[in-house]
């Protein structure tokens, strides 16, 4: 593995000059491109089919959001975190709640807590699943996606009946919960998970096994834990390494210490380990909704907050698991009702920076699989 | 006039040659505007049903809008694509550009000149039929590569160098399978490369080459079926055009009619390598068991097949009616598919009558095992992921050529079986 610091930055000053005399060719990928997933545009400087090195210029869907953060009050924000990563929006939610009720010193009421995590797990699911359908879309199994759209969907409809939103739910608020869950709300995610279960079976069989598939993915983007933990890389690529490193159990947020569940790691880092990991992730996620669905305690939804909300001088870094990754808000108060400064830590973002050393040497083909397999939402890239 | 008459009439009577072979030039341009439609009409139809069969793989319905269950979806779509603005980008190479899509169209037009649909239902006979099909096939690569070429862009020309190396990698175990096949005809004394003299020797043998000296006419047939899907640049060989990494691929800068043109030359080529594979290994226009269920009743249980399945669709189209919403809106859908129905019945129904079933019955099996060839096809896209280059051209150079390879010398030492123990005994006895 290339050690990402004696990588030479591209030379993109002079395409023209090896453009068809060395072999070597320049091509722009995106923004506006099937497989960038949103607005990526990758430089590629090629050989042939072989990728030289490549670029990531970000920033097309830049919207400003820690910005905006300092002239809205605590509970006007929450809004705007879902609209980060928006396929994994209720973990978003979460993160940004939990870390303004760590700089307020207050704390869930035990029953929003359970709800918190049958829905940010259900989202965990929700966010794998459309994952898995655009991956394999990128590899060219078409109809994968179609199959997790399909499922995919029943999460949203819980979502919907539960918040009136199927993606930017804005599901919590800070200090638990504004919405009781409705009536047949645990009936609907058992349902939903003897449903589903069947269904990643069914994905596992038209992936797991194929011939292609494995050619396709295994020894793809190989990238090794040291330089996982070196670049910052988390989530699912960095358990893929072989690191054993999952918030949930690291430092556990939200009541995750009250239930049993194994965090799935690989060994060779490539991209059929990290489909693997997540795919095991998505019985894991099933796993700890069934515990969470029985027992939900009664109580309260929601603690005592101060309707006009002043935490104390002082800042905070609080993160979560999100389904990409390590997910943190770093919160500063000064006193007053907006935050001083909010900085998010994006998992697609910093996961982003891996893509160089993963596709050096590699095809271009290979660099679709790999942007795939990064499993990065432009709208948490560039926020 | 009369003379002009008589020329024309002249060949009516023949069944022993086709049109070409007999020199009648009238029929022969009768013929091939027969093909050229029905080869028209049937990739229209592919349009139709692969965009139906894969949604319907994919848990989706496909085209419901556009007459009933999107049955005039396809036209619409040719209308669309006619109507569009005809672009040439300004950097393109203008002459080259323009020339591209007709050379791809050309070379998957003619190749259908030696197909044969019956025993003289094809446009001509050459004795050289499956060398020419191989050779005028293989000459789409050249209008894929001057088109991405001249499109003066990377992605298509990246599609081009992909979809050149494929194609020519994948014919070498392609014409390896073929010759195997032939070689079945020349074993057995009345070898030929003939499109109809492959078919012929199939019924003298009274076995489909599929199944003679088995495994190894299968083994054949297996490679140049894989063979032929890369060679059609299809899904899980659609590199050339691989959407997800080169947006369209060497088609990327055509659009409106041009692009149909590439359209069209890619479900016709489709459709060419599938006659091949049909003609070589399953019997080209041959009813199933001609030899084994030979007797004149079974002929008549035979015949009858081609109206029966026009008459079923369009059963099925009466059954749909019944089951298509009740509300106004839906009359002109409902009426017009009890129409499509109606039409298909009907020509089922001429299909049965006495004189005309015993001349369609041929084109009718012909078209029924390129059909299934089609729904491979279909099956493929819905089912697998894209292969990656290197790995395209490992399976064609390390997998298939050298199985190709061996096939061919155990075809031969098979079919020479005979001669080498002959040989083989006389070297023992002296």
């Amino acid at each position: 593995m290339t050690d990402p610091k004696t990588l030479s930055p591209l030379d993109l000053d002079t395409p023209d000059k090896t453009y068809l005399d060395a072999n070597e060719l320049v091509i722009n990928m995106g923004p506006q491109h099937p497989a960038t997933h949103g607005v990526l545009r990758v430089i590629l400087r090629l050989d042939g089919e072989k990728v030289l090195g490549l670029e990531c210029v970000i920033g097309y869907l830049h919207r400003g959001v820690e910005k905006i953060a300092e002239n809205r009050t605590y509970t006007m924000f929450n809004p705007y975190v879902d609209r980060m990563d928006y396929v994994a929006a209720v973990s978003n939610g979460l993160g940004y709640c939990e870390a303004v009720e760590k700089l307020l010193s207050v704390e869930a009421p035990p029953r929003a807590q359970y709800i918190r995590v049958i829905l940010t797990e259900l989202n965990r699911i929700a966010s794998h699943q459309l994952w898995l359908g655009t991956h394999a879309l990128d590899i060219g199994a078409i109809t994968p996606l179609f199959y997790t759209f399909r499922d995919r969907e029943e999460i949203l409809k819980i979502f919907e009946k539960y918040c009136g939103a199927r993606l930017t739910t804005h599901a919590f608020r800070i200090g638990g919960l504004q919405y009781e869950a409705y009536d047949g709300f645990e009936k609907d995610v058992k349902n939903f998970v003897n449903f589903v279960k069947p269904k990643i079976d069914e994905y596992e069989e038209l992936l797991t096994t194929n011939r292609i598939w494995l050619e396709r993915t295994k020894g793809v983007g190989v990238i090794s834990g040291k330089d996982c933990i070196a670049l910052g890389v988390t989530g699912p690529v960095l358990r893929a390494s072989g690191v054993r490193w999952d918030i949930r159990k690291a430092q556990p947020y939200a009541n995750y210490k009250n239930f049993e569940f194994e965090v799935p790691t690989g060994e060779n880092g490539d991209t059929y380990d990290r489909y693997v990991v997540r795919m095991v992730e998505m019985r894991q996620s099933l796993w700890i909704i069934e515990q969470a669905v029985g027992g939900i305690p009664e109580g309260p939804i929601m603690a005592k907050v101060p309707k006009v909300m002043k935490p104390p001088v002082g800042e905070v870094y609080h993160s979560i698991e999100a389904p990409k990754g390590e997910l943190g808000y770093f919160i500063v108060s000064d006193g007053s009702t907006q935050p001083y400064r909010v900085r998010v830590r994006p998992p697609s973002f910093v996961n982003l920076q891996a893509l160089d050393v993963m596709c050096r040497g590699q095809l271009v083909a290979d660099v679709i699989a790999v942007i795939g397999t990064l499993d990065i939402v432009l709208g948490e890239v560039d926020r | 006039m009369h003379e002009l008459i008589e020329y024309i009439t002249s060949y009516l009577g023949n069944t022993t040659q086709t049109p070409g072979a007999a020199g009648n030039f009238f029929w022969a341009t009768v013929y091939i505007l027969l093909v050229f439609v029905g080869l028209s009409v049937a990739v229209i139809a592919m349009n139709w049903l692969e965009r139906k069969i894969l949604a319907h793989m994919q848990v989706r319905l496909g085209p419901m809008r556009v007459g009933p269950h999107g049955l005039l979806q396809p036209i619409a779509d040719a209308l669309k694509l006619l109507l569009k603005e005809d672009i040439i980008p300004d950097g393109a190479d203008k002459l080259v550009f323009w020339i591209a899509p007709f050379i791809v169209v050309l070379a998957a037009f003619t190749v259908f000149v030696v197909v044969p649909f019956g025993p003289t239902a094809a446009i001509t006979d050459m004795n050289i039929g499956i060398l020419f099909m191989l050779g005028v096939s293989s000459l789409s690569v050249l209008g894929i590569v001057t088109a991405g070429w001249a499109s003066n862009s990377h992605y298509p020309l990246i599609g081009a160098l992909r979809s050149s190396a494929q194609m020519v990698s994948y014919e070498v175990a392609m014409g390896l399978a073929v010759v195997s096949a032939i070689m079945m005809t020349s074993l057995s004394d009345h070898g030929t490369l003939s499109m109809i003299g492959i078919v012929e020797a199939q019924r003298a043998d009274g076995i489909w080459f599929l199944f003679k000296f088995f495994p190894l006419g299968l083994i054949a047939f297996v490679i140049f079926a894989i063979a032929m899907v890369a060679e059609t640049n299809r899904a899980p060989f659609d590199l050339p055009e691989a959407e997800s990494e080169l947006t369209a691929g060497f088609h990327t800068e055509y659009s409106g009619f041009r692009w149909s043109l590439f359209f069209l030359a890619e479900y016709s080529a489709m459709i060419a390598v599938s006659s091949i594979a049909v003609t070589l290994w399953l019997g080209g226009w041959l009813r199933p068991f001609p030899n084994a269920l030979s007797s004149p009743i079974w002929d008549q249980v035979f015949s009858l097949v081609p109206g029966a399945t026009f008459l079923f669709l369009g059963g099925l189209c009466f059954y749909n009616t019944a089951r298509m919403p009740k509300h106004p809106l839906f009359r002109i859908q409902t009426m017009g598919l009890a129409g499509f129905g109606t039409l298909l019945a009907l020509i089922g129904l001429v299909m049965l009558v006495h004189g005309v079933r015993e001349h369609v019955q041929n084109v009718f099996w012909f078209a029924a095992k390129v059909a299934a060839f089609m729904y491979l096809y279909i099956w493929y896209r819905g089912t697998f992921p894209r292969y990656r280059f290197d790995q395209l051209m490992r399976v064609g150079w390390k997998v298939l050529l050298p199985t190709g390879l061996a096939l061919l010398i155990l075809t031969a030492a098979f079919g020479m079986r005979a001669e080498i123990w002959q040989q083989l005994q006389e070297a023992f006895h002296s």
